[in-house]
């Protein structure tokens, strides 16, 4: 009797241990779906449900700051209008402003207004993000969230480093990510998150074919590393541009990725490319196909200097090439404004070209955008919102902040001494009516200021005495010096130095590129080029001193083309005014 | 005697508990099941490029001398087709065998030494199996991307209802029904595999059912197929087509019946519910020469038989016998012309 019960409790007591192993799911699937929950309620305030103001369009979109700003499609934005509403999972529905857009890429970047700590998601890195890995949707699609708790789909990475051929015009999707978790209409603009909840990409697009336009297992994200490239340009309210490389690359045998044609005003050309030439890698990245490349050149903004490989006879040789705009001015122009042109539609959907999925239809009380936010809009050609330009254009100027005692100096004359690091003496004056620049060894400089031309000068130099008159502008008069001033967005210095932010300039038919350390804001260097399609002549700063209670640099480097020009040290800076008698 | 009862009961527990836990092993990472699962999935370009008729699909490695397996299609219609390998080499396709009732084709390229999935280690799976999908739907990989790999579930095994009508499909044996959209436009050919990468079966055709206007996700178990693939690549196979027209097992061997290319006659591809009996071409020195038929001639009767598709037209070369004439009736413009040809004995009685 004694045995059975003993048996009978340990039957008890196995049954009771068996509870968890019999009944209830394993340990780790309830961890699994616990952490799933919790990324889904971390990342949930950070979905945007994006509306236009009158009720007649939306999407999706996610918070990357405390102040506001967040990333959508270009496809939603564009049919929003300059303002439109948004919507947040705590219930309330805010005003925002388009700030940029991309519309090669399909982004956008707005600013939700009226707070200063929005709920915001952290950037991933989507070069991590490998086949196989899971993800979460979130978003409004079909805009069925009346109270703004975005809807959530989970699925897998199907590929990376996907290229999608342009629809209609300007739509390239390029290094996208493919996934199998549900994408649909309304959900554009919206996050894509990784299982730690960070932000690896922008769902835009999904395959539609004959059964409709629902998901059918394959979407499509747009990188989020592709986005940092251009996220300064976007928040200094440009349309932004992509990039060609001035040449077009052609498929040789086994596997090669060959020059096929180069425009010979590219500067590809000027490093030295040429046709046939093999090209080994590109932005660090091996190339082993044209897509590949096409891949790589769809993630970068113009204007950006990266380096590229060739092998040409069996020599291997490597150049930093900048890259020119993919679209003529004009024709990205084309999309400008509230209403931009979409791909003519309705399209036949074509199972190679996947659509966007677009906003569909909702219903919103109609609002009038608040008087006080109107003035976060200025229109200018080139400017999705020139306020935004404007807004960074004073922020990276206040590098300028250690010049300030040159201010009004233009009129003065500048004589500047020192020695070349290859020991030749130099004297530049920078005076109102001309400069000049005498060597002991190098041929000397003129450059006439009075009706003529930038030039040359010093011979060899890509206009040495031009760029520092323009350097002279900057620091006596800002702005105002110049015809075009302008905030261009972030590169890295040179295609390998340290990212930074660039001050555009343009002074008769002189450009100047001013690049400010994003780091500590301050002024690195300049170039300053003659005209289109020449090489620039680059001043990069390496010192600074006190020359009689004026900064200013002492040693910089100039160089132009493909050759160093040389390397100045300033010993001496005499500044006259000009009614002051010559000494 | 109770007591043992109760033991018995108790070590049950035990055992069912700790058997539990088992099924539960995780052999790989998915990123390790897919880099290996990937490079013995390949891409196929061949004939198509209208509308509904894209010109790529999928297809999978079964030897290491480059024999692929995938679904029998109009995208084999032209002589040779691309294969693209997972790591971009290029390779000219050519099909050596194909089983219709099947919708199965062999092709092989010329190379060595090739990664490939082992028909004999091929598995099974009930409902509930979690398993992967890999395929080049949408032509998303061109060179050397890998395929795209989706997620599911199998949601049931059962037989696939072809039916004339709703389903239309020429298979009719067993098949996985999968709870993601494996079946998209050029996914047919790729594979279903195991969460730990284990060859399941191939996936079918895009398949609608006209009366619901849904679509049926569905792949086709290895088992129904390796033997026919071996066979096809050791050349011992024969099609088991018409002698399966009651969509039977074949009962006994009948000589091979006739079809329009017996007469020299290659109608247009056979792509949509009712295709037209179109003649797309006429082989030269044949029957159809002779007795004057041309391409573009939509063949109206065989026989005092109306032939409305190329489907019926193949029904109806294939209950003829040898000898005699056949009658044919086609439209040619705007007028019916008449012809005959002789029913030749076949070399195969």
């Amino acid at each position: 009797m004694k045995s059975r019960v003993a048996l009978l409790s340990l039957l008890v007591g196995v049954i009771a241990m068996s509870e968890g192993g019999l009944f209830a799911a394993e340990a780790d699937v309830l961890q699994a779906q616990q952490n799933r929950t919790e990324v889904v309620k971390r990342a949930a305030p950070t979905v945007v449900a994006i509306f236009s103001p009158d009720g007649n369009g939306g999407g999706s979109g996610v918070l990357i700051s405390a102040d506001g700003y967040a990333l959508s499609n270009f496809h939603v934005t564009s049919a929003c209008g300059n303002f439109m509403k948004c919507g947040l999972n705590d219930g309330v529905l805010y005003d925002a402003v388009i700030v940029g857009y991309d519309p090669t890429g399909d982004v956008a970047l707005i600013k939700l207004l009226g707070r200063n700590d929005f709920p915001f998601a952290k950037l991933g890195d989507s070069d991590a993000v490998s086949a196989g890995d899971w993800t979460y949707a979130m978003g409004n699609p079909f805009l069925l969230a009346t109270d703004f708790q975005p809807t959530v789909t989970f699925g897998m990475v199907s590929g990376v480093h996907r290229y999608q051929y342009p629809a209609g015009t300007f739509l390239e999707y390029t290094d996208c990510i493919q996934v199998d978790t549900s994408i649909n209409p309304g959900n554009s603009g919206g996050p894509l998150f990784n299982t730690s909840g960070e932000l690896i990409g922008i769902n835009g697009r999904i395959a539609v074919e004959k059964r409709g336009r629902v998901n059918v297992g394959a979407g499509y994200a747009i990188s989020i590393n592709q986005i940092k490239h251009f996220m300064d340009q976007l928040r200094g309210g440009h349309v932004v541009d992509h990039a060609t490389l001035g040449a077009t690359v052609r498929t040789g045998s086994n596997r090669t990725v060959l020059v096929d044609s180069i425009l010979e005003s590219s500067d590809a050309y000027r490093r030295g490319l040429r046709e046939d030439d093999e090209i080994i890698s590109f932005a660090g990245r091996p190339i082993g196909s044209v897509n590949q490349f096409k891949n790589i050149l769809g993630i970068y903004p113009k204007g950006w200097s990266l380096p590229l490989v060739y092998r040409r006879e069996g020599r291997k040789q490597e150049i930093f090439v900048e890259l020119p705009a993919l679209h003529r001015k004009s024709e990205l122009m084309q999309t400008e404004g509230p209403k931009a042109p979409k791909p003519p539609g309705p399209r036949k959907p074509d199972p190679k070209k996947p659509e966007d999925p677009k906003p569909v239809e909702a219903e919103l009380p109609k609002e009038e955008t608040p008087e006080e936010y109107k003035k976060l809009f200025v229109k200018k050609t080139g400017y999705a919102n020139y306020y935004f330009n404007q807004h960074e254009q004073q922020r990276v100027q206040r590098g300028l902040e250690p010049f300030v005692s040159w201010q009004g100096s233009q009129q003065s004359k500048w004589v500047v001494n020192g020695k070349t690091a290859d020991g030749d003496n130099f004297q530049i004056k920078l005076l109102p009516q001309a400069l000049t620049a005498q060597f002991t060894k190098r041929a000397p400089g003129l450059q006439n200021l009075e009706g003529a031309d930038f030039i040359d000068e010093p011979p060899g130099s890509g206009g040495l005495l031009a760029a520092l008159f323009q350097f002279k502008l900057l620091l006596s008069e800002g702005k105002s010096a110049f015809t075009e001033f302008s905030y261009r967005g972030s590169q890295p210095l040179d295609g390998h130095g340290a990212m930074v932010d660039v001050l555009e300039t343009k002074k008769l038919s002189v450009e100047c590129h001013w690049y400010f350390s994003v780091n500590d804001g301050s002024l690195v260097g300049f170039d300053s080029s003659l005209g289109d399609d020449v090489d620039a002549c680059e001043v990069r700063f390496q010192q600074f001193s006190d020359f009689q209670g004026r900064h200013f640099p002492s040693r910089f480097q100039v160089r132009y083309g493909n050759n160093a020009y040389g390397d100045f040290e300033i010993q001496t800076i005499d500044v006259t005014a000009a009614n002051e008698s010559r000494n | 005697m109770l007591t043992t009862r109760i033991l018995t009961l108790v070590l049950t527990c035990l055992f069912f508990n700790s058997f539990v836990s088992n099924t539960d092993c995780r052999a790989q990472s998915t990123t390790q099941t897919i880099a290996e699962i990937s490079p013995k999935v390949v891409k196929i370009f061949g004939a198509g490029g209208g509308k509904n008729l894209y010109a790529y699909g999928t297809g999978f490695l079964v030897s290491p001398q480059g024999h692929i397996v995938t679904v029998w299609s109009h995208i084999l219609d032209s002589d040779t087709v691309a294969i693209v390998l997972n790591d971009g080499r290029r390779y000219e396709g050519k099909v050596v065998g194909f089983e219709p009732p099947l919708d199965l084709a062999v092709l092989k390229i010329e190379a060595e030494g090739l990664p490939y999935f082992d028909l004999s280690l091929a598995t099974g799976a009930g409902p509930g199996a979690r398993v992967l999908g890999f395929s080049n739907a949408f032509k998303v990989a061109t060179g050397d991307e890998p395929v795209s790999v989706i997620h599911g579930v199998i949601a049931a095994k059962t037989t696939l209802a072809a039916r004339r009508g709703a389903f239309e499909s020429p298979y009719t044996g067993s098949v996985y029904v999968v709870d993601a959209v494996t079946n998209n436009a050029g996914a047919a050919g790729g594979v279903l595999t195991t969460w730990d990468g284990r060859l399941l079966g191939m996936i079918g055709k895009e398949l609608r059912n006209t009366q619901t206007n849904t679509w049926l996700n569905y792949v086709m178990p290895i088992s129904e197929l390796s033997e026919t693939v071996e066979q096809i690549i050791t050349g011992r196979f024969q099609s088991k087509k018409q002698n399966d027209e009651e969509g039977g097992v074949a009962t006994k061997k009948k000589p091979r019946s006739y079809d329009a290319a017996d007469f020299g006659i290659i109608t247009i591809p056979d792509v949509v519910a009712r295709t037209p009996a179109y003649i797309d071409r006429i082989l030269p020195g044949s029957p159809a020469e002779t007795a004057g038929l041309l391409p573009n001639d939509l063949i109206l009767f065989v026989g005092n038989d109306l032939v409305q598709s190329c489907q019926m037209l193949k029904e109806e070369l294939g209950r003829l016998e040898s000898g005699g004439q056949l009658k044919v009736v086609v439209r040619r413009e705007d007028k019916l012309v008449t012809v005959s040809m002789p029913v030749a004995k076949k070399v195969s009685e």
